[in-house]
């Protein structure tokens, strides 16, 4: 028989509706800016897909203005249960408006249709919709009766899961009572803006929610601004000390959700064909650029050869292109400046004798690809055991022993989160209590619901998002 | 741009070595409980999203009509009815060979299933047609006889022409955890066969966990079957896709470790084109091209030739067709 | 017959379950409140600071994994040692912070019992603070709270005693371990207290008290990169810039405040939260 070969299955982009520009949203309304605009494009295509307004100091200083003003005036006074409703309502659009969120996300991020479709923008919604409840519970959250909101939250997101992570950050603010300044990333900002009109449509009161699109100087500008009374910071390590630093001294009140460098372990009685599964998650789940990514796979040293024998098998079925393709495994990477980073790390871990092993076949001629890859025959004194790639590059390390995994595991200075295979019970729950991660998936990985705190040790940060105490770092005791 | 990789990729295989590397398995209770339990657990979870995440590739145009000639190759028309009749059967072997009387194009199935009594029907009805008659045997669907009926019911079935047997495993023994006498009488099944090829059915929805599935695939591999089959569709559930993922990763695991290539047959409950096409992607991504082979994949099935059939009339017309433009039995 | 001459205590550091001098050698006169001498107290460095960092480092496995019943029975036991001593506490505080006995004493009783009021959070704080998570999925997950590491802990200058004992209490109540620089000019307390700790059952490095200058210590504190977390509560006008150096490695900070707080108020969770990281673990539920 001939080869089962899966015909072209593009998610039609007719649903979205481009813009040649696109406008700062402060109070309300969509705005220019006054910076030189952004071209913001396709990285699988490298199609500039439109302008987009950059915010200088000015435009951050009018946005702050007007949410002080809708917190002061309009947000902050409203019945709790009436800014829930507000909430719900956004959820509900978010849901109608689902499939065109997803292509836009695919469009703008690289990322595959089916992980924007079946996941970002479902848990998207999810988050909306968990604190839509809690607008008029607060008083359970656990610092005792009425708990005040902050004022003006200053958000700066990343580019690698541009919707889920404005909701991360959105959600918890508007229910807990306070209104929103937030800066998206340079290179993802289109499905911000569209969120914004999915505000308008919900007839969400001006200034509750402004967005302004801008490189680093105006996320510093958002972070800076002295009537910013919390700060919610997602993206590296190094930006995050930056921020820690520019807020040294102050009121504002500051959480970080930064870099990673998780171990997934494997031990020898771990179900294979399911942590093959989540190793590929792992790793290769939005062309690794997830901070939580499993990008160090402990495997013991009994099952090595077996397991990446798997592993390899398993990568060798992904399908790396069009990321429009309901048929894609793995998309483009987001920019040619995280692409310059990833070759950059993966030279070095050639250099450094890792053994470099990728699957066959051709990536597309234009737009930013790199190839699933595995590094075997690395130690924890290779860069790539240390630094974050932020791509879909694995390094395989070994362990003999459970101490010995847990040693190497959490020998280093992230602490995001960590997975562990196994089918005992005990040793599951051992491992997870001697790691030092804040998320930690046991047979598992990359799950995650907006109940459910997560957060890091360490440098990838502090503060937690989901939950009740996700929620709590919005609010203050009265 | 579909994809760009080579689905083939390295560590497919290790050596082949034979089944006789098992030999030491298969010598004692002891031996072959502890080979049993040693495979790699399958968590429920992870198998099920596993499964689900397959089912939700978009097989399009030329991938789908492909697709659907290859699943009706794959069939194995069955009737497993106490009211089966030799004129049944006969009308059911016609329309395995003609599944669409309008198109001559229409690949034939691969086999037609029924009741031992009835394959010497079969078997006539389908003399030069390469079509197989399968019979099931071993006191089906309950496997509740003993042993010495059990070899007579096969032995009767390949003496009226049946040339696949689809036995029954003795699903008490095997969750008593007397696993070699479960072994012992697939072994004594496969002699009696003859140069029958032997179907070993797990009665999945009997076994209930995936780790037993698992466990249960090794052990008709071993024991010389040549095709794992889920289900006798007479219980609830029979087929289900994860149950497949976990039979199609053993012939995997099987062939790398012995070079022994086995047949996976799901049946009972797939019942739409968009089912079996899951299962193609399912074979594909997870044994392997070589098994999307009538040979190594059948589909035990009734109302699903109908389905396809439809399908492929609306591929070929362009229109939706109906239930009256494909033949009843 | 001649007046007994008194034997005088030396102050020394608290490091590593020992009473070490200042590798420095350094020392410097305490006075009380009217001015007048009444001891030489050891001046750490920075090189103590370091050493207590490796204590405390080293006792952080062993107490974070104690289970939180036995850390409250030994956070009980401070408060019973305490008891005993409370006389010397009384006549310490009056002395350094020139209070009336009664208040002198009123403020080691209130000490004592923060510790009694810490020592019942232990084995709370995972019930108040974690929980499971009905997430949308066959998973079971669940949160809890796990303490942070070591803690550099700068205690409040005036209060040396209730407010020393309001620092370090939840650092320990939460299973981090302390590095505490005590109040520069009321030490004495301190020094009293560790030998409480020695002699109850807190294990060695699990509390290392420093006399000495927060603002000397304190940057190096702020900066090492094996300390996790900071409380600047006596940083004084050096606050700020011990926030920017703990930026450099991400520490948990709990920032001071212009005046020190009402140490007889109800703390609640403030002091014992940021200290407290938060695990959440996924399972799959299946058979």
């Amino acid at each position: 028989m001939s080869v089962f070969e899966y015909a072209p299955a593009p998610e039609s982009r007719s649903i979205v509706t481009l813009r040649p520009h696109y406008g700062l949203f402060v109070d309300g309304e969509f705005t220019d800016g006054g910076g030189e605009p952004l071209k913001t494009v396709n990285p699988a295509t490298e199609e500039v897909l439109g302008e987009v307004a950059v915010g200088t100091d000015a435009d951050v200083d009018r946005a702050v203005r007007a949410a002080r003003k809708a917190f002061t005036r309009v947000w902050g006074p409203m019945r709790p249960a009436d800014r829930g409703k507000y909430l719900f309502r956004i959820a509900r659009l978010l849901q109608e408006r689902a499939r065109e969120f997803a292509v836009l996300e695919t469009l703008d991020n690289g990322k595959p249709i089916t992980e924007s479709r079946d996941v970002d923008v479902p848990l998207a919604a999810a988050h909306f919709f968990y604190h839509a409840g809690w607008a008029d519970k607060l008083d359970h959250v656990g610092l005792g009766a009425a708990p005040r909101p902050h004022g003006v939250a200053g958000q700066v997101i990343p580019w690698n899961f541009p919707l889920l992570m404005l909701a991360w950050k959105v959600a918890p603010a508007l229910a807990a009572g306070n209104t929103v300044v937030l800066k998206p990333a340079e290179t993802t900002p289109l499905t911000a803006l569209l969120f914004a009109e999915v505000c308008q449509q919900a007839d969400l009161p001006p200034g509750v929610v402004n967005i302004v699109t801008g490189a680093g100087d105006t996320g510093r500008a958002v972070v800076e601004h002295a009537d910013v009374d919390k700060v919610a910071f997602t993206g590296s390590t190094e930006v995050g000390k930056q921020i820690a630093r520019a807020v040294a001294g102050t009121q504002k009140v500051l959480t970080l959700e930064l870099g990673g460098k998780a171990a997934n372990i494997v031990f020898d009685d771990a179900p294979v064909d399911e942590a093959v599964e989540g190793i590929v998650r792992g790793i290769f789940f939005n062309q690794g650029h997830v901070c939580c990514a499993g990008s160090r796979l402990l495997v013991q040293e009994s099952v090595h050869d077996e397991v990446v024998a798997a592993l390899k098998r398993r990568i060798g079925t992904l399908r790396v292109g069009d990321p429009l393709d309901k048929n894609t495994d793995v998309g483009a990477i987001n920019s040619p400046e995280q692409l310059a980073r990833i070759r950059e790390l993966v030279g070095i871990g050639e250099a450094e004798g890792a053994q470099l092993w990728q699957p066959e076949g051709q990536l597309p001629d234009r737009g930013t690809w790199f190839k699933p890859t595995v590094f075997t025959d690395v130690t924890p004194a290779h860069r790539i055991a240390r630094d974050e790639v932020f791509g879909p590059v694995l390094s395989v390390l070994t362990f003999r022993t459970p101490d010995e995994a847990v040693a190497k595991a959490n020998n280093t200075t992230y602490g995001l989160s960590a997975g562990i295979w196994s089918e005992k019970g005990s040793r599951i729950l051992s491992v997870a209590n001697q790691l030092r991660a804040g998320v930690v998936w046991a047979n598992t990985f990359n799950q995650f619901d907006p109940t459910s705190p997560f957060g890091g040790y360490k440098q990838s940060g502090y503060g937690r998002e989901g939950g009740r105490l996700g929620l709590r770092a919005y609010l203050k005791e009265s | 741009m579909t994809h760009a990789l080579d689905p083939t990729a390295p560590g497919r295989g290790t050596p082949a070595v034979g089944l006789d590397a098992y030999a030491d398995v298969t010598r004692s209770d002891a031996a072959l409980r502890a080979f049993l339990h040693g495979l790699p657990g399958v968590d429920q979870v992870g198998a099920e999203a596993r499964a689900a995440q397959l089912g939700t590739r978009s097989i399009k145009t030329t991938a789908k009509a492909w697709a659907i000639d290859a699943a009706i190759s794959m069939v194995d028309l069955t009737t497993l009815e106490g009211a089966d009749t030799p004129g049944r059967v006969r009308s059911l072997a016609a329309k395995a060979r003609r599944p669409d009387p309008t198109d001559a194009s229409c690949p034939q199935v691969a086999a037609v299933c029924v009741y031992g009594d009835l394959a010497g029907v079969a078997r006539d009805a389908l003399v030069g047609t390469g079509i197989h008659t399968a019979a099931v045997a071993t006191a089906f669907p309950s496997g509740r006889a003993s042993r010495a009926v059990k070899i007579a019911d096969v032995r009767d079935a390949v003496g009226n022409g049946a040339d696949e047997i689809d036995m029954v495993i003795d699903r008490g023994a095997f969750l008593a955890g007397r696993y070699l006498d479960v072994f012992e009488e697939i072994v004594a099944v496969k002699e009696a066969c003859g140069s029958a090829h032997l179907k070993v059915i797990l009665e999945t929805g009997e076994l209930r966990t995936y780790d037993a599935v698992r466990r249960a695939s090794w052990l008709a591999m071993l024991a010389g079957g040549d095709v794992i089959k889920t289900s006798t569709g007479k219980v609830s559930p029979a087929a289900t896709l994860p149950v497949c993922l976990v039979m199609l990763e053993a012939v995997r695991d099987f062939r790398a470790a012995t070079g022994v290539q086995i047949g996976v047959k799901p049946a009972g409950g797939i019942r739409t084109t968009k089912d079996a096409v899951k299962h193609l992607v399912m074979i594909n991504e997870v044994a392997g091209p070589d098994w999307l082979d009538p040979d190594f994949f059948r589909f035990g099935a009734s109302s699903l030739l109908d389905d396809l059939l439809l399908q492929r009339q609306k591929l070929r017309t362009g229109h939706y067709s109906g239930p009256d433009h494909v033949s009843v039995v | 017959m001649s007046e007994r001459i008194e034997v005088r205590k030396t102050y020394k550091l608290y490091v590593g379950g020992k009473f070490p001098r200042s590798e420095s050698g350094r020392t410097y006169e305490v006075t009380d409140s009217r001015g007048r001498f009444v001891a030489n107290a050891a001046w750490a460095s920075r090189k103590d600071a370091r050493d207590a960092v490796v204590a405390a480092r080293g006792a952080f496995a062993g107490w974070s994994g104690a289970t939180a019943y036995n850390r409250g029975q030994v956070l009980y036991r401070v408060a019973e040692v305490m008891e005993g001593r409370a006389a010397q506490f009384a006549a310490e505080v009056a002395a350094g912070e020139g209070l009336s006995e009664t208040k002198a004493r009123a403020a080691v009783d209130a000490a004592i019992d923060r510790w009694v009021w810490y020592a019942g959070w232990t084995d709370k704080l995972a019930a108040v603070l974690g929980g499971t998570n009905p997430v949308a999925g066959p998973y079971f997950d669940f949160s809890v709270p796990e303490p942070t590491g070591v803690v550099a802990v700068l205690a409040p200058q005036r209060s040396s005693l209730l407010g020393l004992v309001s620092v370090l209490a939840p650092v320990l109540a939460t299973g981090c371990t302390a590095v505490l620089v005590s109040s520069k000019e009321r030490p004495l307390p301190a020094i009293t207290l560790s030998e409480v700790l020695a002699t109850s059952d807190v294990p060695g490095g699990v509390a290392n008290l420093l006399t000495g200058d927060a603002a000397e210590i304190g940057p190096w504190l702020a900066e090492h990169a094996d300390v996790d977390g900071i409380d600047l509560c006596g940083a004084g006008t050096t606050a700020m810039e011990l926030e920017r150096s703990a930026a450099g490695t991400l520490k948990r900070v709990l920032r001071t405040t212009a005046e020190e707080p009402d140490w007889t108020a109800d703390p609640g969770l403030s002091r014992m939260t940021p200290f407290l990281e938060t695990k959440t673990v996924w399972h799959p539920i299946g058979v």
